[in-house]
């Protein structure tokens, strides 16, 4: 195991942590805010992927692709805020999860339905293509590094927004006490659909860009909902920070797991078994991990309350 | 309505429905949900052969079964007490007919498999009502390894998800495959980013890359494969290749080798009907699952010709005959039920604006399977 590999394999688990971290922070947003479970949230990833596919096959813009994503995907979080989960934010969790999921059976029917069964197509543009070659002989592909970078701006723009803004001291507000900052004269209802919108934005750019090196296809986001709710967990419900420790802490342990766990089993076993007992034993990391550190505390890394 | 009307209407329907068809067929296949596609395919080529038959006397109940073994169960249960099918078919994964066939073939009835051929079902657990009429899914690694041996490649990297089906991947490939490997892993099931596989790769000092990772898998590991810029040779059995995918790959796809009983491109007539008769019909190019859906009629056809299904023996024997025009050429069954054939080697090239594979040798000549002797029927 040389160095650059394990240089190669830390720049990965940047690289999926970032993305997931897009996903966490809308998730963790709605949750602290709202103290709702969207389980749709994965759906509006999808929406952003098949956006942006549209779009790149209409105009041959990755950039424009982006933009549609965004857009779509805050636009359909918007409109389902107001026509479903307005409805349920009285009502308790279970309502919310059997709500929630039959928006991912609608979203996943509606969206075969548009686009047919068959996957899409959305490739990485030509000027973020191929790798480049890193300091020390590391050869990376350019369009991760591009995924790093816009994830940690992202997180450093949003980071100041809840921190710095007007908006962000009543988003905050709103984590804190519903009843009170309505009782200030806080439009909560329309905070709600803001804050909605935001984190379904963020899971559509996320879906676009990610969709670009995956397959663009119906069902997409689920696998990556559930690793965004381990990160939400680990890192404390409601705070961003949290969510983008909790997301790097996942994305590495993930992608470190894979590899040193089947190394470690070589150690003790032959080779063909090692591989499957510690890819086995790698698909679990993360959970382990979550574990972990609730034993360590109880509401995560930078969760305020139980 | 009184109860007496409503009896006599149920019994003059139950007589329209007996007298309007003879041979009842019940398709369980996966028509939502990720995997939508390849259920599509394997009805779309089914119903093509039966309507060119032009039997007015096959009923087919079609059913998605989701993906998921306990709806495939279900839907098993209902076709065969209430729908009271002779002949079921059409299951994509091996998970599913697993949880299907031998109950089903257990009960008398036939099954005919357009795709998932496990090796459980071909040897000790074989089945004289089972016929896989698509491959042993072995088959396709097997070749893999065979080409892979005998173009000179001395140390492939070889990685396939951990779950039944990618444990047999790995061993059907090193069945025919017995150098030396650069790495063999498994990776997780469902996984959609490679990144971390793809560095291994290129630290292994690899020369060429095997994997089978079918549905979307394979469409991320092949996209950040090619911008990884690794570049070392691929093979890899036909799903990750398919024409039902392959436009999702794109330019990341183009000069791969991968492994298959059939393509579009394979000269006899039966095929060029195929071809021409499925993109008229449906206005796509076929994919290896719409062929093998359309054999499957054509088998079942032949049979019907020759015997009634109420006569089992004489089904069977008539099934394992195989007297019909298959669109892979030669074709007849093994012992065990399973098909004896050749099996390609095709490459990815780009027609136009449409991405497809043409033939370029054949990696294995009538090739049965490994289970042949494990199966007494």
């Amino acid at each position: 195991m040389s160095a650059i590999l394990i240089v190669e394999q830390v720049l990965n688990g940047l690289q999926s942590g970032v993305m997931l971290f897009l996903m966490a922070a809308g998730l963790t947003l709605i949750f602290g805010v709202m103290g709702l479970i969207n389980l749709a949230h994965g759906s509006l990833y999808m929406v952003g992927a098949f956006a942006a596919a549209a779009v790149a096959g209409a105009t041959g813009s990755f950039v424009l692709a982006l933009g549609a994503a965004l857009v779509a995907a805050a636009l359909a979080g918007g409109i389902v805020e107001l026509v479903v989960i307005r409805r349920l934010y009285g009502r308790d969790h279970l309502d919310q999860v059997l709500a929630t999921f039959a928006l991912i059976l609608i979203f996943s029917e509606g969206t075969r339905w548009l686009f047919g069964s068959f996957p899409l197509y959305l490739d990485i543009p030509d000027w973020l293509a191929g790798p480049v070659t890193l300091p020390g002989g590391i050869q990376y592909p350019l369009y991760r590094l591009a995924l790093i970078v816009v994830g940690l701006v992202i997180a450093a723009g949003l980071g100041l927004l809840i921190s710095r803004t007007r908006i962000g001291i009543q988003i905050r507000a709103g984590e804190n006490d519903r009843e009170m900052i309505a009782a200030l004269g806080v439009d909560i209802s329309r905070l709600y659909t803001l804050v909605f919108a935001l984190g379904a934005g963020l899971a559509g750019l996320a879906g676009a860009l990610v969709g670009a090196i995956q397959s663009v296809q119906v069902g997409m986001g689920e696998p990556v909902l559930i690793s965004a709710f381990v990160v939400i967990v680990i890192g404390g419900i409601g705070s961003i920070k949290g969510a983008l420790v909790g997301a790097l802490m996942v994305g590495l342990t993930d992608t470190l797991g894979g590899i040193f766990l089947p190394e470690l089993f070589k150690l003790f076993t032959d080779p063909a078994k090692a591989t499957a007992t510690g890819s086995a034993f790698a698909s679990m990391a993360i959970y382990v991990l979550m574990a972990a550190v609730l034993v360590w505390r109880p509401t995560g890394l930078f969760g305020a309350r139980a | 309505m009184s109860m007496k009307t409503l009896m006599t209407a149920a019994a003059l329907a139950a007589l329209a429905q007996s007298a309007g068809a003879e041979v009842k067929v019940g398709m369980i296949t996966t028509l939502s949900g990720g995997g939508a596609s390849l259920g599509i395919d394997t009805r779309d080529g089914f119903m093509l052969a039966l309507d060119k038959s032009g039997r007015d006397d096959i009923e087919v109940i079609i059913e998605d079964d989701q993906r998921k073994p306990d709806v495939a169960v279900q839907i098993t249960d209902k076709m065969i007490q209430s729908e009271k099918v002779d002949v079921l078919t059409g299951i994509v994964w091996s998970n599913l007919a697993m949880a299907v066939v031998p109950a089903a073939t257990a009960q008398g009835l036939f099954y005919l498999s357009t795709n998932a051929a496990p090796a459980q079902l071909a040897g000790k657990g074989c089945n004289q009502n089972y016929f896989a009429v698509s491959y042993q899914n072995d088959n396709l690694h097997e070749a893999a390894g065979a080409y892979t041996k005998e173009a000179g490649y001395a140390k492939p990297f070889i990685l396939a998800p951990n779950y039944p089906a990618g444990q047999d991947s790995l061993n059907g490939f090193k069945r025919f495959y017995d150098g030396e490997l650069a790495g063999e892993i498994y990776t997780e099931l469902g996984q959609t980013d490679y990144a971390a596989e793809i560095a291994q790769i290129r630290a292994s000092g690899a020369d060429s890359v095997f994997f089978f990772l079918p549905g979307g898998m394979g469409i991320s590991f092949l996209k950040q494969y090619a911008d990884s810029g690794v570049g070392l040779p691929v093979v890899g059995p036909a799903f990750s290749f398919d024409q039902a995918i392959l436009q999702a790959v794109g330019e990341a796809a183009v000069g791969v080798s991968n492994t298959s009983t059939w393509s579009k491109d394979l000269d006899n007539p039966a095929n060029a009907a195929f071809v021409a008769a499925f993109q008229e019909k449906y206005d796509r190019l076929p994919s290896i699952y719409a062929a093998q859906g359309y054999d499957t009629a054509n088998l079942l056809v032949s049979a019907l010709e020759k015997a009634d299904v109420s006569d089992a023996d004489a089904f069977r024997a008539a099934l394992a005959e195989a007297d019909f025009d298959s669109v892979r050429g030669k074709f007849s069954f093994a012992a065990n039920h399973h098909p004896i054939q050749d099996i390609y080697v095709r490459e990815v090239i780009k027609e136009g604006d449409i991405y497809t594979n043409k033939i370029t040798g054949i990696a294995m000549e009538d090739r049965a399977n490994a289970y042949v002797d494990e199966c007494s029927m």
